[in-house]
């Protein structure tokens, strides 16, 4: 493993496999326990810093460290500017000198993290950079497939919604791919980044076209202010031709699964009675998360301590 | 002016046959052989090559407003080392250089550095707003005696404007040179877009935003008659349409940035907002086009874009960086290298990219004229043999951000002469 998790891309199948494993043998450790914790990561220190507010995802991270018993940190940068307060740099330095073993990174700016790994020693795990990436959501989502279907070689993805704005599509067509997936992204043309063509993926613009051939779908949330921009004329027609519904739902193979990474505009990519059915992991993802983070945080600071 | 004399032995004008220079009151007084001067002080040149003095169409030099990033001194020095004799500043300053007291300000800053003549480049539009137009007679009646006039680091979006700018200016042979970039078509844009935008997440800024422009402008000269100038095409495309305008008799002239000769998007995979520049890093297929452009005459200068910014400025996350990279200290290499070394260009052919046309756009008498007997002594002396690698550190620039750190460049200016007088020798500024 490398020392940083910035992309999906940072890992290779042995790599992501050995992650997914880990997962599956903390949460195998935990189950039934009454106190979820582990001695591991005793001693070390992870410092979650979030300079966008992301409630769900700093929290999983948090609880994944203190289950491993680590110190935890949480260093909000609080505003959207960053470069009216303190430089990213001193910020990189100032927990440099703090000792943290690792630092979980959010950013509205793609590459954030990046530069962040280039000034401090611990490791850099990426739990969102602007419309870049987000492995630990890919991650989650790999495990929450494996879990529900045995396998990940061989099963049919297809990714619904704003792909060209989103990191969560970026981490999964990157991570499938290395695991062996074939994935399918459907979007109006609008939502596609120029350059797809290029990337290991089908490209359809026809839903309903693609369902009966899909083990997995997994819808993105889709912003409503796109529409401002017109990428797409308006939230009913968005729905009409790109939400999953119940008719839609129906057209899945009988196993497939639905998914999303959250929080849902439930009405808009997701109807709600398709977010509350059986087939959805959306809850699961969810708990899985934390699971897989444990997981990162291990492998990445090796467990012992320094 | 220096009344001294320099004689320059065995240098090689345009590479060619080895010869003595004797520079005397300004120009050149005597090229031969075995020359004599008692009175001169002696460079021996051996293995130099003497270029006419170079000019850049397109630097910024920070100041008024951003003396922390550049003063015209640093940048002068800068531009001296570099090989260059003159340099045209833009206008986006603080106070935007809109007025004649700004440009007659930064004119004067220039001939008290006293290194390179700068030329005042004047706003297009009041504050580079792109609503109303600057008062570009005064500037051309001013001391400055401003011939190019340019919104630079923003488009004249409007083509109303831009037409009228274009025809106002004929009635003192202005000149409107162009920053290429439909607004609506860049709005948050953060590099080239394509492949590796759509990998890294970063919002594209397409070829098409420069070229649709390019190519109104175009038509918009040839309805109305006028002289318009492109600034750093970095295109295919926009190499494309220039060559198809200059072919129907448009007076139109072009110039591209060594960064776009040299280095490609791929630089951005790393997010250093080193390699942040407005217009982007293109790709490979792009920097092919463009040297081939330079080399065939469909792109007539090359021009730095010499754009010096604080660290805080770099030293932060890509999006909230500033566009733009040091070109004045690094051109000359990246030109060898780009063109000199790859056969596109020989010596005289880069003499005339790097300072005779540049010279004749921004109509700067006495600047890219040939090493002629009678001529101003207006001379870059380059070792073309070294190769050296760059160090942000050695630079004279006030800043420091220059992409090509570390990286080893071919050629290296060994001495610069002003109008007779050395602004460098040995590879030092002389001020
Ligand atoms: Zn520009």
């Amino acid at each position: 493993m490398k020392r940083h998790l910035l992309s999906a891309a940072d890992l290779d199948l042995g790599d992501a496999t050995l992650i997914l494993d880990t997962t599956t043998q903390i949460d195998a450790a935990l189950a039934g326990r009454e106190v979820k914790k582990l001695p591991t990561l005793r001693g070390r220190t992870v410092v979650n810093l979030f300079f966008e507010d992301s409630t769900r995802t700093r929290i999983s991270f948090e609880l994944a460290a203190k289950r491993l018993s680590a110190d935890v940190i949480n260093f909000a940068a609080k505003g959207s500017s960053v470069s009216k307060g303190e430089s990213l740099k001193d910020t990189a330095l100032t927990l440099e000198a703090m000792g943290a073993d690792a630092i979980v990174c959010r950013h509205s700016a793609s590459g954030a993290p990046h530069r962040l790994a280039e000034w401090v020693q611990g490791s850099v795990i990426n739990a969102g950079d602007g419309t870049h990436e987000h492995p630990t959501q890919a991650l989650l989502d790999a495990y929450t497939i494996r879990r529900r279907l045995g396998r990940l070689d061989g099963v049919r993805v297809t990714i619904v919604g704003d792909v060209l704005h989103s990191r969560v599509a970026r981490s999964n067509v990157v991570l499938l791919d290395t695991l062996g997936a074939q994935v399918t992204l459907v979007a109006p043309p609008t939502l596609l980044p120029v350059g797809v063509g290029s990337w290991p993926v089908e490209v359809s613009y026809d839903l309903d076209a693609v369902l009966a051939k899909a083990d997995v779908v997994m819808m993105l949330r889709v912003q409503q202010e796109r529409m401002n921009a017109s990428y797409f004329p308006s939230v009913r027609e968005y729905s009409r031709r790109y939400g999953l519904d119940a008719r839609r739902m129906a057209l899945l193979p009988e196993d497939a699964i639905v998914m999303h990474p959250g929080p849902m505009n439930r009405g808009m990519e997701i109807a709600a009675e398709v977010a509350d059915s059986v087939r959805s992991t959306i809850v699961e993802q969810v708990s899985n998360g934390l699971s897989v983070r444990m997981a990162v945080l291990y492998l990445l600071l090796g467990g012992d301590s320094k | 002016m220096s009344s001294s004399a320099w004689l320059i032995r065995g240098v090689r004008p345009y590479g060619e046959d080895a010869v003595d220079l004797l520079l005397r009151d300004g120009a050149i007084a005597e090229i031969g052989t075995r020359l004599q001067a008692d009175d001169a002080e002696v460079l021996d040149a051996g293995g130099l090559i003497a270029l006419p003095g170079l000019v850049d169409l397109h630097t910024h030099l920070r100041e008024p407003g951003r003396e922390d990033a550049e003063t015209v001194q640093t940048g002068s020095r800068a531009a001296a080392l570099g090989g260059y004799t003159a340099v045209h500043a833009m206008a986006n300053t603080d106070p935007v250089a809109d007025t004649a007291g700004v440009v007659e300000q930064v004119w004067r800053l220039g001939r008290e550095a006293g290194l390179v003549d700068v030329a005042p480049v004047g706003a297009v539009t009041v504050g580079l707003a792109g609503a109303h137009l600057a008062e570009l007679g005064a500037m051309a009646d001013s001391p400055a005696r401003v011939r190019v006039f340019s919104d630079d680091g923003f488009c004249v979006a409007d083509p109303a404007l831009m037409r009228r700018a274009l025809e106002y200016v004929k009635a003192f042979d202005g000149v409107i040179a162009q920053h290429a970039e439909e607004p609506r078509l860049t709005q948050g844009a953060q590099m080239h877009e394509g492949e590796l935008s759509a990998r890294l997440g970063l919002a594209g800024w397409p070829s098409v935003a420069e070229e649709a422009i390019i190519a109104r402008d175009v038509l918009l000269a040839a309805h109305v008659g006028s002289r318009l100038h492109v600034c750093h095409v970095s295109t295919r495309g926009s190499v494309d349409i220039v060559g198809r305008a200059k072919a129907d008799g448009v007076a139109v002239t072009c110039e591209v940035t060594p960064h776009h000769l040299l280095l490609t998007d791929e630089c951005v995979t790393g997010y250093d907002p080193l390699f942040k520049v407005n217009p982007p890093l293109r790709t490979a297929e792009d920097v092919e086009a463009l040297r081939t452009g330079l080399a065939n005459g469909t792109i007539d200068a090359i021009a730095t874009d010499h754009a010096p910014h604080a660290m805080e400025d770099k030293e932060c996350e890509w999006a909230m960086a500033r566009p733009g990279m040091l070109g004045l200290e690094q051109a000359l290499s990246v030109a060898v290298e780009a063109m000199i070394e790859t056969g596109l260009l020989d010596w005289r052919e880069l003499a005339d990219r790097m300072s005779v046309r540049p010279a004749r756009i921004g109509q700067l008498d006495g600047h890219g004229q040939p090493i002629e007997v009678g001529r101003p002594a207006n001379l870059v002396l380059l070792d073309p043999d070294v190769r050296r690698v760059v160090n942000g550190a050695d630079l004279a620039s006030r800043a420091r951000n220059t992409p090509y750190a570390q990286r080893e460049l071919p050629a290296r200016v060994v001495a610069t002469f002003l109008r007779g007088r050395p602004t460098v020798l040995d590879a030092k500024a002389q001020l």
